[in-house]
């Protein structure tokens, strides 16, 4: 089952505007990933960032159909769905290089991205645990009658964990609010989905479950936007959990040390081929967008994104009081003896 | 004031939490048929299904699904069914749960409540008796409470409903049906504090949970002056009181059902050395089970069960000491 394309002619001047704000979005999320992997590899931030390079359409054309008011949750590969939700890009910087001001104050990292303030529950570094979080999310918002709804992206390898099993059957079972967004990036850390994973992947299991799916070319934003469009409005129709099963591929390695040596260089310039970004740009200048303004939001990106290096560079790290603070307020640990 | 069961007090300390606050709602396995103990009897009919949610055997999503509803504002009690199959939740309880608040910057609470009916009962065997309060006292950014009376079933189950922080209740299985007397109009219990079960000079027993009885019933046998401390809360605990009676007795007996080995006791008799000095007790000792899994047949699981009459040696031995 796939969406239809959506239909030829021309679109009316709201929608192309929807989708330069798409476009801006995917370069947005591209420039602040090159500059994380660039702040990581030069050993300017710590840690390990894991980036979502080539797969900016799935979180866009996502997220682009969600309200402030909805939820997500997200994996470790999370840059890109926080700022497809609406997260503030230079407290992600700042939470990268583990600075005061951080997105978590400098506790979480990459990893644990986290924005509440926009609906966005945290990025985790756990496979797959996302997922019944944002079933409880979506059962939590109906219980207290918020019309609101709850996407929740994960990777292929997640389909392999229990959770994701137990997450579909829970969130069918319940008719919750959910979309479920397989982005399946063709590698479960170093190993090839195919390898890892038998059967006809997460869109049949899903419909195994009696939770309809789609699945889409992930690097098409067009294909990933119609469907989006469709699942989200069933799921908003009450009709219960939608999955969206998105095939990209992962430009980076695993994380931004991994050489990715398990794969070949024609397989990885192929799929730069296939760059999402350019052929969405590419739609644009057919619908009449002017090529100054598409060049334009690629050098804004670029240009906001080094600033915010900048300023995370230029940071202070956190107070060290910050260690020991938001445990839990019954039984706080004692700070350490200086 | 009534007596109730232990099952009974925790259903209505629920029912009173569930009325006072419309957030607060329940999930697990069967709690639409009163939960396998009874202590969630007719609140799917007061409540609706909606707030006592029978789900399917399903622990990680159960878990999860509880952190998910806390961070959009609600106030789930998690049950866990048997406290072992926590086990398959431990993900979610250990990594999620008990870190989202702090990894996240504060920006999310785990206002939810983990009940875990554990430990010996009926001969469950291996899989379906396990203390591990040891494992969770362990984690940051857990309370763990462990009632040994009815009241403080009640009280504590309030106290952890109205808690900011997650909080795992370690219920006893073996005292779900135990009655004791209950004021249901009780405060909530005070996480950290202690209850002196009995006053005595000569020697110090702490417990909490199941043993809190066995220890009482040893203490009344052993012919010896021991003071008997329910810790109720192994997360915060009441090092406080636990220190200030072992300083006047100078001899500490900790009794638990759990594994000797690591278990929570340690920490306990160590921190009371830290803080009394190497020279300030006369004798100390353990007593919980052996490093073993707990066996079947009646006759070898009261081989690795702290019995009253175990604990009425012990009490001897560390007096004569």
């Amino acid at each position: 089952m796939g969406p239809n394309r959506p239909p030829g002619g021309a679109p009316p001047p709201n929608e192309t505007a929807r989708l330069v704000a798409m476009l801006r979005l995917m370069h947005r999320i591209r420039a602040f990933e090159r500059e994380a992997v660039a702040a990581m590899r030069s050993g300017e931030a710590p840690g390990v960032v894991h980036a979502s390079i080539g797969q900016e359409a799935v979180a866009a054309g996502v997220c682009l159909h969600l309200r402030r008011t909805d939820r997500i949750t997200s994996n470790h590969r999370g840059h890109g769905h926080a700022l497809a939700k609406g997260a503030d890009a230079r407290a992600m910087m700042l939470e990268l290089y583990g600075r005061a001001g951080g997105a978590c104050g400098g506790k979480g990292g990459s990893m644990h991205i986290a924005d509440f303030s926009v609906g966005m529950l945290g990025a985790n570094g756990v496979v797959g645990a996302g997922i019944p979080i944002a079933c409880g999310a979506a059962q939590g918002l109906k219980l207290l009658r918020q019309d609101a709804i709850v996407a929740c992206f994960f990777g292929d390898g997640a389909v392999n964990r229990g959770p994701f099993l137990e997450g579909l059957n829970w969130a069918a079972l319940y008719r919750l609010p959910v979309l479920f967004v397989c982005e399946d990036n063709g590698f479960a850390a170093f190993t090839r989905t195919a390898e890892a994973t038998a059967g006809a992947g997460a869109a049949a299991r899903a419909e195994a479950i009696g939770v309809p799916a789609l699945s889409v070319d992930g690097t098409d934003a067009l294909a990933v936007d119609a469907a989006a469009a469709e699942l989200v409005a069933a799921i908003r129709a009450g009709g219960g959990p939608r999955l969206l099963h998105a095939r990209c591929y992962r430009w980076e390695g695993h994380t931004g040390t991994d050489p990715a040596a398990y794969r070949p260089a024609e397989e990885v310039a192929a799929a730069r081929e296939r760059d999402p970004i350019r052929r969405l740009a590419e739609a644009l200048a057919g619908r009449g967008v002017d090529a100054g303004e598409i060049a334009a939001i690629a050098a804004e990106a670029e240009a906001e994104m080094r600033a915010h290096r900048e300023a995370a560079r230029a940071a202070p790290p956190p107070d060290l009081a910050a260690a020991f603070a938001d445990v839990q307020d019954i039984g706080a640990p004692a700070p350490c003896r200086a | 004031m009534p007596r109730l069961t232990f099952a009974e007090a925790t259903r209505r300390a629920l029912a009173a939490e569930m009325r006072r606050d419309p957030t607060v709602w329940a999930l697990g396995e069967d709690l639409g048929r009163g939960g396998i103990f009874g202590q969630y009897r007719g609140l799917a009919e007061e409540f609706g299904p909606e707030r006592i949610v029978s789900t399917p055997i399903s622990e990680a999503c159960i878990m999860g699904a509880g952190l998910g509803a806390a961070l959009v504002g609600t106030r789930p009690v998690i049950e866990m069914r048997i406290a072992d199959f926590t086990l398959c939740a431990m993900d979610e309880l250990v990594s999620q749960i008990a870190k989202v608040r702090y990894m996240f910057g504060g920006q999310g609470r785990a206002r939810l409540v983990v009940r875990m009916p554990g430990g010996m009962w009926r001969n469950s065997a291996a899989q379906h008796s396990q203390c591990l309060e040891a494992w969770l006292v362990h984690v940051p950014g857990l309370v763990v409470a462990a009632p040994g009376t009815a009241q403080d079933a009640a009280s504590l189950l309030k106290a952890a409903i109205r808690c900011d922080d997650p909080v795992v209740l370690m219920e006893s299985k073996n005292l779900w049906t135990a009655e004791g007397e209950v004021e249901e109009d009780a405060p909530p219990a005070e996480f950290g504090r202690a209850r002196i079960a009995r006053q005595g000079g000569e020697v110090t027993v702490v417990t909490w949970a199941a043993s809190v009885p066995v220890v009482e019933a040893a203490a009344e046998r052993s012919g010896v002056s021991a003071e008997v401390i329910d810790l109720r809360s192994l997360w915060p605990w009441d090092e406080a009181a636990v220190v200030a009676s072992a300083a006047r007795t100078r001899r500490l007996l900790v009794v638990h059902e759990a594994v000797t080995v690591g278990g929570f006791g340690a920490e306990v008799v160590a921190r009371v050395i830290e803080r009394l000095g190497p020279g300030g007790l006369r004798a100390v000792e353990r007593l919980g089970a052996p490093r073993a899994p707990v066996p079947f047949a009646p006759v070898l699981e009261d081989a690795v069960r702290a019995t009253p009459e175990r604990v009425a040696e012990a009490i001897r031995r560390v007096a004569a000491a």
